[in-house]
């Protein structure tokens, strides 16, 4: 269990003062300029040191993707963007740092962008989170005054600007080439890769996307060592983690934990518990609604981590877990998120353009039980069709959960046709 | 260059190249939809996968992969093969399948390859989408239910032809390709699109239902009605041309084909003059043939040869022109004019006259000065690779004329001749960008050349290449841009006044007795004097036809085995489609049978002898379909007095695309179509 002592993120409950001078109080903008004079190879070096994955889903080596970044400019500017468009369902980190510690994430993209040469940061905010992108920017504007970013950023000699940009609440654009598209002005489609951002990016420039908790956390990573931040969590899953538990819980929360800790542990110590105790679990999403879910006794004794989730055939993503007890239709709720991603899909690429309805149609029948048992088999078929098939992952994500409830719980859908069938719907649960 | 191996075939391609590309150089058909070679690479329609070694093991888009030194790439594995029938059969989940009602089926990708790659049936049960159609223009269809969102069409507007009016709406399955708001599609060169859809979702509006791909006899042929030469299919059905499609060449119209061109057919079956007509008492009146001769050749008898004189229309093939040349001299004219326009041209010196850089050269030129001409309509394709040059490397453009919006950016240098003046003498800034570019080019459009002035503009002009290093042993940087298909070939043939000619103003108000019209309808009949006896050759009852004693009926360019030269100086040979219709009769041959009654036989019988005849005029009617590109070896300047006094604007060639020849005027799509873009009448207010 995480002690006080290693949290990094101390204002995650808005408890204490947002600005500029509670989070100096909290250890933010300590010895900047130092952290910067160490040079660029050595802030890469140690991000890289640290073990830090990606915080946005995929768990990319957060240092390995900063050392991409050509080391010399051939003319063109560099950019950082910051991904703050946070959508996934089931998942709200991001906007506890964005309302709560917004300095972490200034300064964060200060450290970033020296280490990989860019002079300006572009934060694309989820255009829902009005009051988030104002408190940011009151947050950078503060910077500003305090000469901690702008011309000759914390006295290091490095010219710094941070641009907050909102979007307009399309979940593809937290995609990061589809993000660079809306970035841009462009309807958010993505990109083909290659090129990598790395290489073209941002407006033809080399850029790196990257999410807000990897960025928020890089300072404190800088200022205590990657020593310390790595002895945290199981190797290769170092570090903590913001956890948004929500679901059939007692007491639905956000909170920061190790890398690495139980399952059972991370909902019975911070959530409260399963509502109606363990023993009532059904399922859990474990990483926002992109990841296939996990019965109970695969929850019994999981460890929360990339590695551990991806042996069991789900994943980390953005560690939003999401807990079902017994009374939920399983059914019904990945109906749901089918209908989310037909509505979210950005219409570029035959699979997951065409897919996407496909499963929810075929899903929707299936909450009623108004299907053939070899359907059963053509839908896991459909989503085989459109996983890595796409020219992005929001086609995977679509396919995932639909395949983790096959997986799992092809009894609960037999059943529900076969009661169909005999003239017996089942008792469907309330909206 | 980069070694891959395609299915156990090695081939070599070059650093930057795509998969797909690879396999195409190995000789294997990768199928796809999206991808086109022309436009930029989408990626989206997921048709084309492979499986490539040492890649994530998942199939991948070979369209947007590039290729790698000692890549190996599988085409046929069985996770290819499921790759292919996965995408395939989630395009035909949404698409219609009413091909049987569709004017793609039989030329259709979707068809093709879902039988090539697809499975046999649909496990998709659910409900199909339906899609509102919209009105894009009097050309194109829409049948927005069919659209596979390849995204060709909206590529092709905005990269090629330079009018971003299409993009997608919505997102997902309910992405919609349309204008947003509602409008016609602002390009010349919209009719492309429907060669570039993939499936029936955009097809020809005047073609509609029309008739089935194999039920077409396929003729290849030339474009006449604007002076590029663009390589076209003429399609037909028995005695009717039923479509023109574009035929490749990457030296002249690559594959694309304006507007005009396309869609002008409907005017072959219009107006048409099918029998001969003979005026008398005051009206014209059907006549036969012998009778039409009869009453010219009675006509002729005693007038001097001074006193008769002949014109060439804008559409003339090279082998009646020449005939009528013959013709005229046999009698003992020397009043020859083929310039309908009064172009002050110069045929001294073929350099003076033709498009020197060659159309493929303009993509090596690196700054371009347009004089006195807009090409987006007087050579809509001529103009699709200006803009291909300018989007590659943004290279400078300026422009000296009234021209509206070009596709691409340009710097307006002002409207009249004395800007040249300026140019030449350096005093404004776009003369040092001429002078830093390696290559150079000068377009000179028909506008400038038709003022009183004309001749000093053509030798300001030369001056100015010559100035700015346009006119050297390895570029030739002085180009003409014609509007008349006939025009090149009529020059070269040396269809103007003789020593001692009169020119077309020479000709008119009665200065000949006995006027021949060879399809000359481009000036103003009204000024032939009123006692020219006007004999008229052509196709349609235009405005000369409207004047003429007697009148001939010949051959429209669908009808003829005809030569042309486009304004390149590249000479091309058009093929006879269809027979004319009625009387109408391939016009050398009208020609050569009146020589036979006037008593000055001429001696050729047939297409070949005619042929050897023009070649032995000028040989580079010998040299068909190919040119040699040509740097300037004589920097000797036309002749005609440099200093430009004139203030007066440089003129519009053509005032409005759609119409600009009897064929054109003639067809009802182009009326459609002026209405639309040329005279729009403002939409009432709803």
């Amino acid at each position: 269990m995480l002690t006080d002592k290693d949290r990094i993120f101390t204002n995650l409950y808005g408890v204490h003062d947002w600005g500029l001078q509670g989070a100096r109080a909290r250890g933010d903008w300590d010895g900047t300029k130092e952290i910067l004079a160490r040079g660029r190879d050595a802030i890469v070096d140690e991000i890289k040191a640290s073990g830090l994955r990606g915080r946005g889903g995929a768990g990319f080596p957060t240092g390995l993707k900063w050392s991409f970044m050509p080391k010399q400019s051939d003319g063109r500017p560099h950019y950082l963007v910051v991904n703050a468009d946070e959508s996934e369902p089931g998942t709200c980190k991001d906007r506890d740092i964005l309302r709560n510690d917004p300095h972490k994430l200034v300064e964060g993209c200060l450290i970033a962008s020296f280490a990989m040469g860019a002079n300006a940061a572009y934060i694309y905010v989820r255009g829902e989170f009005y009051n988030e992108a104002q408190r940011l920017q009151a947050a950078i504007d503060q910077a500003y005054e305090a000469g901690l970013i702008g011309k000759n950023a914390c006295g290091s000699g490095w010219d710094f600007d941070c641009y907050v940009h909102r979007g307009a609440g399309a979940y593809i654009c937290g995609e990061e080439t589809a993000l660079i598209e809306s970035l841009e002005g462009k309807k958010g489609m993505p990109r083909l890769k290659p090129p990598f951002p790395a290489a073209s990016g941002l407006y033809g420039c080399p850029s790196t996307v990257n999410n807000v908790e990897s960025i928020a956390v890089a300072p404190t990573i800088m200022r205590r060592g990657a020593a310390w931040f790595s002895a945290l969590g199981r190797q290769g899953n170092t570090g903590t983690k913001l956890f948004c538990i929500s679901g059939h819980v007692n007491k639905p929360c956000n909170v920061e934990e190790e890398l690495g800790i139980p399952l059972r542990e991370l909902i019975e110590t911070y959530a409260g518990g399963v509502r109606g105790g363990w023993d009532n679990l059904l399922a859990v999403i474990p990483g926002g609604s992109s990841v296939p879910m996990i019965p109970k006794s695969i929850c019994d004794d999981v460890l929360m981590d990339f590695d551990s989730l991806r042996a069991v055939r789900s994943g980390l993503g953005t560690a939003a877990v999401i807990v079902m007890d017994k009374s939920t239709d399983l059914i019904k709720a990945i109906a749901r998120l089918a209908q989310f991603y037909k509505h979210e899909s950005c219409g570029q690429c035959t699979p997951c353009r065409e897919g996407t309805g496909w499963m929810m149609r075929v899903m929707n029948r299936m909450v009623e039980g108004r299907a053939e048992l070899a359907e059963i088999d053509t839908l896991e078929q459909v989503t085989r069709q459109i996983e890595g098939h796409t020219i992005c992952a929001l086609g995977d994500a679509a396919a995932w959960p639909i395949q983790g409830l096959i997986r799992h719980f092809r009894p609960v859908i037999e059943e529900r046709i076969a009661a169909y069938k005999a003239g017996k719907p089942m008792q469907m649960a309330a909206e | 260059m980069a070694k891959v191996t395609v299915d156990g075939i090695e081939v070599e391609v070059p650093n930057g190249s795509s998969v797909l590309q690879a396999c195409e150089a190995a000789g294997i058909e990768i199928p796809r939809f999206c991808y086109h070679e022309r436009l930029s690479v989408a990626g989206n329609c997921r048709m084309c996968m492979v499986e490539i070694e040492k890649a994530p093991p998942k199939p991948h888009a070979s369209c947007a992969f590039p290729v790698n030194d000692g890549m190996v790439v599988h085409t046929d594995t069985p996770m290819v093969r499921a790759a292919r029938r996965a995408a395939m059969e989630f395009l035909l989940i949404n698409h219609p399948l009413d091909c049987p009602i569709c004017d793609q089926g039989g030329e259709c990708d979707l068809q093709d390859q879902a039988v090539a790659y697809g499975k046999d049936g649909s496990r998709y049960a659910e409900n199909k989408r339906a899609v509102k159609d919209k009105n894009i223009g009097p050309l194109v269809q829409t049948v927005m239910t069919r659209c596979i969102h390849c995204t060709r069409c909206i590529r092709f507007i905005t990269e090629v032809a330079g009018v971003p009016d299409l993009g997608a709406t919505a997102r997902g399955e309910n992405m919609e390709v349309g204008t947003y708001v509602q409008k016609a599609l602002g390009s010349e060169l919209s009719g492309n699109l429907i060669d570039l859809c993939p499936v029936g979702a955009l097809t020809s509006k005047p073609y509609a239902f029309t008739a089935r791909p194999w039920e077409l006899r396929k003729t290849d042929s030339v474009d006449v009605l604007d002076a590029v030469g663009c390589n076209i299919r003429v399609d037909t059905r028995g005695p009717e041309v039923l479509r023109i499609l574009p035929r490749l060449n990457e030296d002249v119209n690559e594959e694309w084909l304006g507007d005009k061109s396309r869609f002008s057919i409907d005017g072959l079956k219009r107006r048409r003059v099918d029998t001969p007509w003979v005026k008398r008492d005051g009206t014209l009146q059907k006549a036969t043939w012998p009778a039409a001769f009869a009453a010219i050749a009675a006509k002729l008898k005693g007038v001097a040869g001074a006193r008769i004189g002949a014109i060439a229309g804008d559409l003339c093939d090279a082998e009646s022109m020449l005939a009528l040349k013959d013709l005229m001299a046999s009698l003992g004219s020397q009043n020859l004019d083929c310039r309908q326009d009064g172009a002050k041209l110069d045929a001294a010196r073929r350099d003076f006259y033709v498009f020197n850089s060659s159309i493929a050269g303009i993509e090596e030129a690196d700054a371009i000065l347009i004089v006195g001409s807009d090409p987006r309509h007087e050579a809509p394709v001529l103009n699709a690779r200006i803009r291909k040059r300018f989007v590659a490397g943004n290279i400078p453009v300026g422009v000296i004329g009234p021209t509206g919006d070009l596709t691409y950016k340009t710097q307006h240098l002002g409207d009249t001749p004395s800007v040249l003046a300026a140019l030449i003498a350096g005093s404004l800034p776009f003369a040092e960008v001429l002078k830093a570019a390696k290559k150079p080019m000068i377009i000179l459009g028909q506008g400038a050349l038709v003022g009183i002035d004309g001749a000093a503009v053509l030798a300001a002009c030369w001056q100015l290449a010559a100035t700015v290093g346009a006119l050297s042993a390895e570029w030739h940087g002085f180009n003409v841009l014609h509007t008349a298909a006939a025009r090149v070939g009529a020059l070269d043939l040396g269809f103007l006044p003789g020593p001692g000619g009169k020119d077309l103003a020479g000709m008119l108000g009665g200065g000949v007795d006995v006027l021949w019209l060879l399809g000359a309808d481009e000036f103003d009949t009204s000024k032939i004097g009123a006692n020219t006896f006007v004999v008229y050759q052509g196709h349609h009852g235009d405005a000369g036809a409207a004047r003429a004693d007697v009148i001939l009926p010949g051959a429209a360019y669908t009808e003829k085995n005809g030569t042309y030269v486009n304004t390149e100086g590249r000479v091309q040979r058009g093929q006879l489609a269809v027979y004319p219709p009625g009387e109408a009769r391939e016009d050398w041959k009208i020609l050569r049978a009146f020589s036979e009654v006037a008593g000055h036989p001429l001696p050729y019988d047939d297409l070949a002898a005619l042929r050897a005849r023009l070649e032995q005029v000028n040989p580079v009617f010998a040299r068909v379909g190919f040119l040699p590109r040509f740097a300037c070896t004589d920097q000797t300047a036309p002749v005609g007095n440099p200093t430009l006094a004139s203030t007066t604007p440089f003129p519009l060639a053509v005032a409005n695309y759609y119409k600009t020849d009897q064929i054109s005027r003639a067809s009802p799509t182009m009326t459609i179509c002026t209405e639309t873009y040329v005279t729009p009448k403002l939409a009432a207010a709803e």
